[in-house]
C-alpha cells in the first residue's frame, strides 16, 4: 500500500510594532532581562490590556498580502493555561472570530507552481522567555505581551519541500510588507507543524501529530521528513499513529512524544471581557490596501519589462526586499540597470557573504555605487578599477573619486602611452602575432592582456584593442 | 472636640472653605475615632497615619494657594482591592500578604488630583467574594449598629467605616451588590455606577464584565460629589466610556419635589421569603415618593429571577481566569515546589480561602470543554434577556424603586455554613450588574431590632443624575440618614 502525508502549518510571526500588543512597553531584542515590563505585561493585580492599533494595521496588511478576507468584526478571547511564561496564566488571543479569514499563496516548488490555502490569521500576545539553569528557571518578561500573529494554513501540503517553499514565501512577503523582520534567530518566526499520514485514496486524514515551536527551516524540514517516515513505518507495520504533540530534537534528528490527546490541555476559551471587539471599516481596509508595497513577483516583472534586466537578475535582486530596495535606490542615481545588477550580484553578495553582513550594513551606499558606475560609463575608469574601488569602499569606506585618485585608477587613453605598451607587446610575443595574422582573431586577446598588465590595469581596454588592430591589420 | 469626623463632605467642604477647620483637623478627628472605635468595628486593615497627615498638610497647602476643589482635604477610606502606589493591596487574602502595589489605580490618581486624603485600607470579603465580609482572611469587621451583626459585603469595611464615622467617605466596588448591600446593612448611601462610567484600571478584578468602583457616603449629596471625582474616560481601560461627566453634586436640586417623575415598582421584586419589615419600609418609601409628586407605575422584570444563576456562572467564569495570576511566581505568597505545577498547587491551596476556591472551581467547571455551551454560553444569553427587561421597563419610567436585600443585616455566622443561602441575598442587586446600568442604595428605615433597611433606586444606563436626584429628594424629606449608631 502507498501512503501520503498531509501537512499544515501554524506560523507565529512577531510584528514590527514599537510597543507591545496590550501595553506601552517597547520590545528590544537582547535587552537586559525584565527591563521592558509594566503592571500589564507582568500580570499585576488590577492592570488592564489596551489594544495596539498598529498591530491591527500590520495583521490586516499581512492578511491583504496573503489574499485573506478582513473580518469587519473580530473579538478577543482568553486561553487559559498555567505556565510561568504567561504572567496572567491566560493568553489573550482570538478563538472563533479571527481578524483575517481564508487566503492563499502560490509558490514554486521544485519547478511546479502550487497553491496553498490559509484557514485564518489571528492576533495574540507573545509569551515570556524561560531559561532553565541548574536548580532554577528564570523568566524574562521583556518578550511577554509583544504582538504575535498566527498564520494557520489548511492541511494542504504534502512534503517538506512544500512546507519550506510556503514558509519561505510567507517570510519574504512579511518582510516586503514591513509586517515583520522574520528574523528566525531572534524568534520572530516560529512554526508548529501538523503532520499526518494516510493510505493513498483514503478520504479521512490520518491521526494528527503536532510538532511544536521550531524556528529553523532546516530543522523543520528534518522534522517533517522524520515524522512522515515514522508514521508511514508505523502504519506499514500494522500499527496506529497516536494523536499527540511532539518535539523535535535536532541533535538526534528525531521527534519525541510530549503530550498525548488524553493529556491535552482544556484551554477553556471564553470572550475577553477587558477588551472591546475589533471593528474594521471597509474604508480603512481600502486605505491599508492602497498602502501595500509592490510584491516581489510584481517587482521582478517590472525589472524585466521596464529596466530590461534578464529574468535571472530580476529574480536574484527581488528575493530579498532589502536588496531590491537597495537596487532601486541606486537606480535613482544612474540609468545603467545591468551595471547596478552586476555589482550587487557580484561584488556586493560576495563581500556580504564573506563578512557575514546584511546589505543594510554595507558602507557602499546606493549613491556611491551609482558614482562608481558613472565613472565606468564615462570611461574614466574601467570595470576592473570600479571593482577595486567597490571593495575598498566596502571594507574601509571613503569616496569613489578620492579612492580613484589615491590608487591611480584613472584609465589611460593617451595614445603615446598606449602605443609604447602595444609596440612592446607585439615585439615580445611573435607567436600570437603570427597566429592572429594567420586568421585566428582570438589571439589578439593575449596581446591585449599584456598591455593591460603593463598598464597595471589602467589602460582603456577599448582604446587598446583599437590600437592593436590598427598596428596588426596595418 | 469638634468631632469633624461626624460631618459630611458637603459640610466639611464649607468649613474648609470658610477657614473654620483644616484638613489636618479632620484627619486628626477621624484618626481619633478610629482609635476609639475600630477595635470593635474592625473596618481597617492598614492605616498609615503619618502619610495621611502629610497628605492633609499638602491639601491644606493647596487650599492656601487658592484651590477650591470639593474633595480637597477630605479623607477617604479605600477598599483593599484598589491599588495605591507604595501601599499594600491584599484584597483581604493571604495570597497577597506582603504585596505592595507599584502603581496607582485611575480612581486613586483622580482622588489625588482632587486633593482627597487617602486614609487607609478597609476590609472586604476575600477578592470581593462574599456578602458579609466574613470571608475576609486578614480581618474581622462588625456592623456598627450591632457588633454581633455582619456589615454586609463585600465592601463591608467601606460601609462600616462610614457608618461608624471612622471616615468621611469611602470607595467600594460592586460586582453583584457589593456596594449597595453593605450600604443598606450599615445605613449609609452607596452608588453602583453604570458599567464603563468609572475606570477599572487598578481595581483588582473579580469579574471584569460586572465590576464597578463607586462611593459609600453618609448622604446622597456626598455620593454625588465623590462620584463626580471618580468618573470619566480612561485610555487605560478599554471598557471605559468616552462621555462627558455631569457635575452630579451641583446638579442636585435644592427642593425635594419629584413632580413629573415616573418611578417604576417591579412586581417581581418583593420576593418570597422577604422580611416583612423590609417590605413595609420599602413600600412606605414608595408612598413617600408619591407624596413628593412622583407617579408610581407598575413594571415587570420577568427574567430577574434567573439573575443569581446567571451571575454565579459569569462571575465565577471570569474570576477563574482573573485569579489565575495569583500563582506565587511574581509577587505575594509563594510555597516552593519541585516544578511549577507543584508550586502553584501549594501556593494557591494555602493562599486562597474556601469561598474563593469554591468560585474558582465553579468558574473552571462552567468553562470546561463540553460544559461551556450549557452553562457559560446560555448564561450570556439570559444576561441579554435581563438587560432587555430593564430596557423595556425604562420605557415606562425614569427610575425603579426596589429593596436592596431581602433582609436587614443578620448575625455573624448565620449563613456561613450555607453558601447558597448567602448567594440568594444578592437576588435584588445582581440583575443591575448583569444589565450594566446604575443603582444606588440609601437608608429608608430600621427593623425592630434596630438594624438599618435600604431602598434601592435603579436607573437606566448613564442616568446616575436621575437616581441621585430621586435619592436626594427622598433623603432630604426624611430623617433616616441622620441617625447614627451608638458605639
Amino acid at each position: 500500500m502507498k501512503y501520503e502525508a498531509t501537512i499544515g502549518l501554524e506560523t507565529h510571526i512577531m510584528q514590527k510594532t514599537n510597543t507591545k500588543m496590550f501595553c506601552g512597553c517597547k520590545y528590544e531584542y537582547g535587552a537586559e532581562p525584565n527591563t521592558h515590563v509594566c503592571p500589564t505585561c507582568l500580570g499585576y493585580p488590577g492592570a488592564l490590556p489596551v489594544m495596539n492599533e498598529k498591530a491591527i494595521e500590520l495583521i490586516c496588511k499581512a492578511g491583504l498580502l496573503l489574499g485573506c478576507e478582513i473580518n469587519p468584526y473580530s473579538k478577543w478571547d482568553r486561553k487559559n493555561y498555567f505556565y510561568p511564561d504567561m504572567a496572567k496564566n491566560y493568553q489573550i488571543t482570538q478563538a472563533d472570530e479571527p481578524i483575517c479569514l481564508g487566503g492563499e499563496v502560490t509558490v514554486e516548488v521544485e519547478g511546479e507552481m502550487k497553491t496553498f490555502t490559509l484557514e485564518r490569521i489571528h492576533q495574540e500576545e507573545n509569551a515570556a522567555k524561560n531559561t532553565h539553569v541548574a536548580g532554577a528557571s528564570l523568566v524574562d518578561y521583556n518578550r511577554a505581551g509583544t504582538a504575535l500573529m498566527e498564520i494557520v494554513s489548511d492541511p494542504c501540503m504534502s512534503s517538506a519541500e512544500d512546507a519550506l517553499a510556503y514558509m519561505a514565501y510567507v517570510k519574504q512577503i512579511m518582510q516586503y510588507g514591513g509586517i515583520s523582520n522574520c528574523d528566525q534567530e531572534k524568534g520572530q518566526m516560529r512554526s508548529d507543524v501538523n503532520v499526518s499520514v494516510r493510505p493513498v485514496g483514503q478520504k479521512e486524514l490520518g491521526a494528527k501529530v503536532e510538532i511544536k515551536n521550531m524556528n529553523s527551516f532546516a530543522f523543520i524540514k528534518e522534522a517533517i521528513e522524520y515524522e512522515i517516515d515514522r508514521q508511514t513505518n508505523l502504519l506499514e507495520s500494522g500499527g496506529t499513529v497516536v494523536q499527540e504533540t511532539r518535539g523535535y530534537n535536532p541533535d538526534r534528528g528525531e521527534t519525541f512524544s510530549q503530550r498525548t490527546k488524553e493529556n491535552a490541555h482544556d484551554y477553556r476559551y471564553f470572550p475577553e471581557p477587558d477588551l472591546m471587539p475589533v471593528k474594521v471599516s471597509t474604508e480603512q481596509i481600502e486605505q491599508w490596501r492602497s498602502e501595500l508595497p509592490e510584491l516581489p513577483a510584481q517587482r521582478r516583472e517590472r525589472y524585466v519589462s521596464d529596466l530590461g534586466l534578464p529574468e535571472y537578475d530580476a529574480g536574484v535582486l527581488t528575493a530579498d526586499k532589502a536588496m531590491a530596495d537597495y537596487f532601486e535606490e541606486t537606480m535613482k542615481h544612474t540609468k545603467n540597470a545591468k551595471a547596478v545588477s552586476n555589482f550587487i550580484m557580484g561584488e556586493m553578495l560576495r563581500l556580504l557573504s564573506e563578512q557575514n553582513l546584511n546589505i543594510s550594513d554595507s558602507k557602499v551606499t546606493p549613491e556611491k555605487l551609482a558614482e562608481i558606475i558613472s565613472l565606468i560609463d564615462a570611461k574614466t575608469i574601467n570595470t576592473g578599477g570600479g571593482k577595486q574601488i567597490f571593495e575598498i569602499l566596502f571594507t574601509e569606506g571613503g569616496e569613489p573619486a578620492a579612492i580613484m585618485e589615491a590608487k591611480g585608477l584613472a584609465q589611460v587613453s593617451d595614445d603615446s602611452a598606449l602605443e609604447g605598451w602595444a609596440d612592446e607587446a607585439i615585439a615580445n610575443n611573435p607567436k600570437p602575432v603570427e597566429e592572429y595574422k594567420a586568421g585566428n582573431p582570438a589571439s589578439i586577446n593575449f596581446l591585449m592582456g599584456q598591455v593591460m598588465k603593463a598598464s597595471r590595469g589602467k589602460a582603456n581596454p577599448g582604446a587598446v584593442m583599437q590600437m592593436l588592430k590598427q598596428k596588426l591589420d596595418g | 472636640m469638634a468631632e469633624l469626623n461626624k460631618l459630611t463632605i458637603a459640610e466639611l467642604s464649607e468649613k474648609l472653605a470658610a477657614g473654620d477647620c483644616t484638613s489636618v483637623d479632620i484627619v486628626n478627628d477621624v484618626l481619633a475615632s478610629i482609635d476609639a472605635n475600630d477595635g470593635n468595628v474592625g473596618a481597617y486593615l492598614t492605616i498609615d497615619r503619618e502619610d495621611a497627615l502629610e497628605q492633609a498638610r499638602v491639601a491644606d497647602g493647596r487650599r492656601a494657594a487658592g484651590e477650591k476643589l470639593p474633595m480637597l482635604g477630605i479623607p477617604v477610606a479605600i477598599k483593599d482591592l484598589l491599588n495605591v502606589k507604595g501601599q499594600p493591596c491584599t484584597c483581604s487574602s493571604k495570597i497577597l500578604e506582603g504585596y505592595v502595589a507599584p502603581y496607582d489605580a485611575t480612581v486613586i490618581s483622580k482622588l489625588r488630583e482632587a486633593g482627597a486624603v487617602l486614609l487607609g485600607r478597609v476590609n472586604m470579603d476575600e477578592f470581593a467574594m462574599g456578602s458579609s465580609t466574613e470571608n475576609a482572611a486578614l480581618g474581622k469587621t462588625s456592623n456598627p449598629w450591632n457588633l454581633d451583626h455582619v456589615p454586609g459585603g463585600s465592601s463591608g469595611g467601606s460601609a462600616a467605616c462610614v457608618a461608624a464615622d471612622e471616615a468621611i467617605a469611602s470607595l467600594g466596588s460592586d460586582t453583584g451588590g457589593s456596594i449597595r448591600q453593605p450600604a443598606a446593612f450599615c445605613g449609609c448611601v452607596g452608588v453602583k455606577p453604570t458599567y464603563g462610567r468609572v475606570s477599572r484600571y487598578g481595581l483588582t478584578a473579580f469579574a471584569s464584565s460586572l465590576d464597578q468602583i463607586g462611593p459609600l457616603t453618609k448622604t446622597v449629596k456626598d455620593s454625588a460629589i465623590l462620584l463626580e471625582t471618580l468618573c470619566g474616560h480612561d485610555s487605560m481601560d478599554s471598557s471605559s466610556i468616552e462621555m462627558e461627566v455631569p457635575t452630579f453634586g451641583k446638579n442636585l436640586p435644592s427642593d425635594t419635589s419629584l413632580a413629573g417623575m415616573k418611578l417604576g415598582l417591579p412586581r417581581e421584586y418583593f420576593v418570597e421569603g422577604m422580611d416583612p419589615e423590609v417590605e413595609k419600609s420599602v413600600r412606605d418609601a414608595v408612598e413617600h415618593c408619591k407624596s413628593l409628586g412622583a407617579e408610581i407605575v407598575d413594571v415587570s422584570l420577568p427574567n430577574a429571577k434567573y439573575a443569581i444563576a446567571v451571575y454565579y456562572i459569569i462571575a465565577t467564569a471570569e474570576a477563574s481566569a482573573n485569579l489565575a495570576r495569583f500563582d506565587g511566581i511574581r509577587y505575594g505568597m509563594r510555597l516552593d515546589g519541585k516544578d511549577p505545577a507543584e508550586l502553584y498547587a501549594k501556593t494557591r491551596s494555602a493562599g486562597f480561602g474556601q469561598e474563593v476556591k469554591r468560585r474558582i472551581i465553579l468558574g473552571t467547571y462552567v468553562l470546561s470543554s463540553g460544559y461551556y455551551d450549557a452553562y457559560y454560553k446560555k448564561a450570556q444569553k439570559v444576561r441579554t434577556l435581563i438587560r432587555d427587561d430593564f430596557k423595556e421597563a425604562f420605557k415606562e419610567c425614569d427610575a425603579i424603586l426596589a429593596p436592596v436585600t431581602p433582609t436587614p443585616a443578620y448575625k455573624k455566622g448565620d449563613k456561613t455554613d450555607d453558601p447558597l443561602k448567602m448567594y440568594l441575598d444578592d437576588i435584588l442587586t445582581t440583575p443591575i450588574n448583569l444589565a450594566g446600568n446604575c443603582a444606588l442604595s440609601l437608608p429608608c428605615g430600621f427593623a425592630s431590632n434596630g438594624m438599618p433597611i435600604g431602598l434601592q433606586i435603579i436607573g437606566d444606563d448613564f442616568q446616575e443624575e436621575t437616581i441621585l436626584k430621586v435619592g436626594h429628594a427622598y433623603e432630604q424629606s426624611t430623617e433616616w440618614h441622620k441617625q447614627r449608631p451608638s458605639l
